[in-house]
């Protein structure tokens, strides 16, 4: 199909658009593991470590090169999938973080997937149903549910159903591949917590855009052509009103994928945001700087990946470009 | 200009409520909030410890009013960090433009791309855990947001006609920019400034949660409700609270935003 001859070039233009990003990224990773007080190879053999040993090790990681050098051979090897070994375990580093991630993506994926499903429910029916009593009430639940920090919600939550009614484990981690049903048990209170969480903003984005949609003319028209009020939502509210929503859900999304450390501390989970937390206490700075290289790469892939969506809602951003 | 909502009073009045607490607990607290009471360990909230006492028998009402003054003090002085430092760097990009403003947003544009927990745990894994590190660490977390908020707002004001009419008038850029752009943008400057201090107090209590921020036995919501965690089911009196404090203070700085928006920018109102 021809139809899109802007399609290619979009796409083309926002991964370019990406890459300064990425190295930027790149360059502030490795930098701000430099600026940490004290020599790197000190750092990994702690204070007893003899002068001899630290001048090996230094030459052996290649610290008596100039910095653009290591740059560049840090980032060669990281390109290639080695990001070290974590100096606690002697565990190369990216298994360790793609291990964790599935934990983590699990989550998250799960409940930013049923929160969007809740934010274009609610805010088309709060925006159909303006300053009503729906609307009101919907406004008033996302707002309480904006205030209530994640690690909070999810101590209640705890607190509710795995120690007063037992219904779910309060401690623990089970992975799913190895057995479904209890690992779904320790997933229902970590999804739960996050859904209600970012709901709330998701859902006062939806309703304001839909709101400025529903006061455009065509909607009018739509309308008096005699379609059903769920027709016009769906069909032509919907699409135009989703952009930034979608925004936002890339930004979640990308946030949480990173890591859920607040998440992952509450419910105990083995996932990427403990593994950064438990990191920087331990002073294990390949696995730090392997973690915030990974979490702010699929940041930005996942916010392109949103880039390269709008075209499918709106034909027009094509077009402008 | 409209009148202040209902929504946007509760907000005023939660508030004005953290900070007399602030202001009360400079004075006086129930008990010593770092005294170690080993005969009232875990006491349920009663007439004595109003909201209880935890593991060490400190009093939980006096640690959450003193959590209340540590909390707000970093939210407080992180903010003014990150204002200051955004309202700088945004107009200079947004008013100068050109090569400046674009070297300026590449490098923001890629701060942004760390989410914002990311990158202030970064800094603290640099410069250790600690009060002092967590205001920078915040600070450099929301400063590339106020800098986008800031040029946009910049961008924006210097094509109005007034002033286009200011610079007709004789006046240097740098006087029409201070005189004229700045006071133009400070509406929503200090719509940002409000919910920041939201985002800020709950990523200071979300990283004191995770232990890495606002280090034992001084208490913040965050690491009183970290400690809660092993006596859920003995102890809930000890996650209530600190978190109860957390949910009025976002909501009060979010329902103030909110309301400080609709007062400036009437056409976003509910």
């Amino acid at each position: 199909m021809s139809a899109r001859p802007g399609v290619v070039g979009y796409v083309a233009k926002r991964v370019a658009g990406a890459l300064p990003t990425l190295l930027i990224v790149a360059v502030l990773v490795f930098g701000l593991i430099r600026m940490i007080p004290g020599d790197p190879a000190q750092v990994m053999l702690g204070d007893a470590g003899d002068p001899q040993a630290v001048a090996a090790l230094r030459t052996e990681m290649g610290l008596d090169r100039p910095l653009p050098l290591q740059f560049a051979a840090w980032l060669g090897h990281a390109l290639r999938g080695d990001l070290g070994v974590s100096i606690a375990t002697g565990e190369p580093v990216l298994p360790l973080i793609l291990q964790r991630f599935q934990v983590t993506a699990s989550i998250v994926v799960s409940a930013i997937a049923l929160a969007t499903l809740i934010a274009v429910v609610g805010g088309l029916l709060a925006a159909w149903r303006h300053r009503r009593g729906l609307d009101q009430a919907v406004v008033g639940v996302a707002t309480l549910a904006m205030a209530v920090p994640s690690f909070w919600l999810g101590l209640m939550l705890l607190l509710v159903f795995g120690v007063k009614l037992q219904w779910l484990p309060v401690v623990g981690y089970v992975p799913l591949t190895e057995h479904l049903g209890a690992g779904l048990a320790y997933l229902v209170l970590p999804v739960a917590t996050l859904v209600i969480v970012e709901s709330g903003v998701l859902i006062r984005m939806m309703r304001t855009s839909a709101l400025d949609v529903l006061r455009l003319e065509y909607v009018t028209h739509a309308r008096a052509k005699g379609l059903s009020e769920a027709r016009v939502l769906l069909r032509h509210v919907l699409p135009n009103a989703f952009a930034p929503t979608l925004t936002l859900v890339g930004l979640a999304l990308g946030h949480l994928l990173g890591g859920a450390a607040v998440i992952e501390t509450v419910f105990t989970l083995p996932g990427l945001g403990r593994l950064v937390v438990d990191s920087i206490l331990a002073r294990d700075y390949p696995v730090v700087q392997g973690c915030l290289l990974f979490a702010a790469l699929a940041y930005v892939l996942v916010n392109l990946a949103v880039d390269l969506c709008y075209p499918l809602l709106d034909p027009r951003v094509t077009v402008e470009g | 200009m409209r009148r202040l909502s209902l929504s946007g009073w509760i907000g005023v009045a939660l508030i004005g409520l953290l900070l007399a607490t602030v202001l009360v607990s400079l004075a006086w607290t129930p008990f010593n909030p770092l005294a170690i009471d080993l005969d009232h360990t875990f006491a349920p909230p009663s007439a004595r410890h109003w909201l209880g006492s935890d593991e060490f028998g400190r009093d939980v009402l006096s640690r959450a009013m003193a959590g209340a003054r540590i909390s707000v003090g970093i939210a407080l002085a992180t903010v003014a960090a990150a204002v200051s430092a955004g309202v700088v760097l945004g107009t200079a990009a947004g008013f100068l433009r050109g090569p400046v403003d674009r070297v300026l947003m590449t490098f923001n544009d890629a701060l942004l791309a760390f989410p914002g927990m990311l990158l202030a745990l970064g800094v603290i894994a640099v410069f250790g855990a600690g009060a002092g590190s967590m205001v920078g660490a915040l600070a450099v977390a929301y400063l590339p947001s106020v800098v986008r908020v800031v040029r946009g707002a910049v961008l924006s004001i210097r094509e109005r006609e007034y002033i286009e009419a200011s610079r007709v008038m004789g006046n240097s850029e740098a006087w029409s920019m201070w005189r004229h752009v700045a006071p133009n943008a400070s509406p929503q400057i200090a719509v940002l400034a409000a919910s920041l201090f939201g985002w800020v107090l709950l990523s200071e209590s979300a990283l004191s949660f995770l232990g890495v921020g606002v280090p034992a036995p001084a208490p913040s919501w965050g690491n009183m409700l970290a400690s809660a965690r092993p006596y859920l089911d003995t102890a809930a009196w000890l996650a209530i609270a600190p978190g109860a404090c957390i949910v009025a203070t976002l909501l009060g700085a979010n329902l103030l935003s909110d309301a400080l928006r609709d007062r400036f920018d009437p056409r976003g109102a509910p």
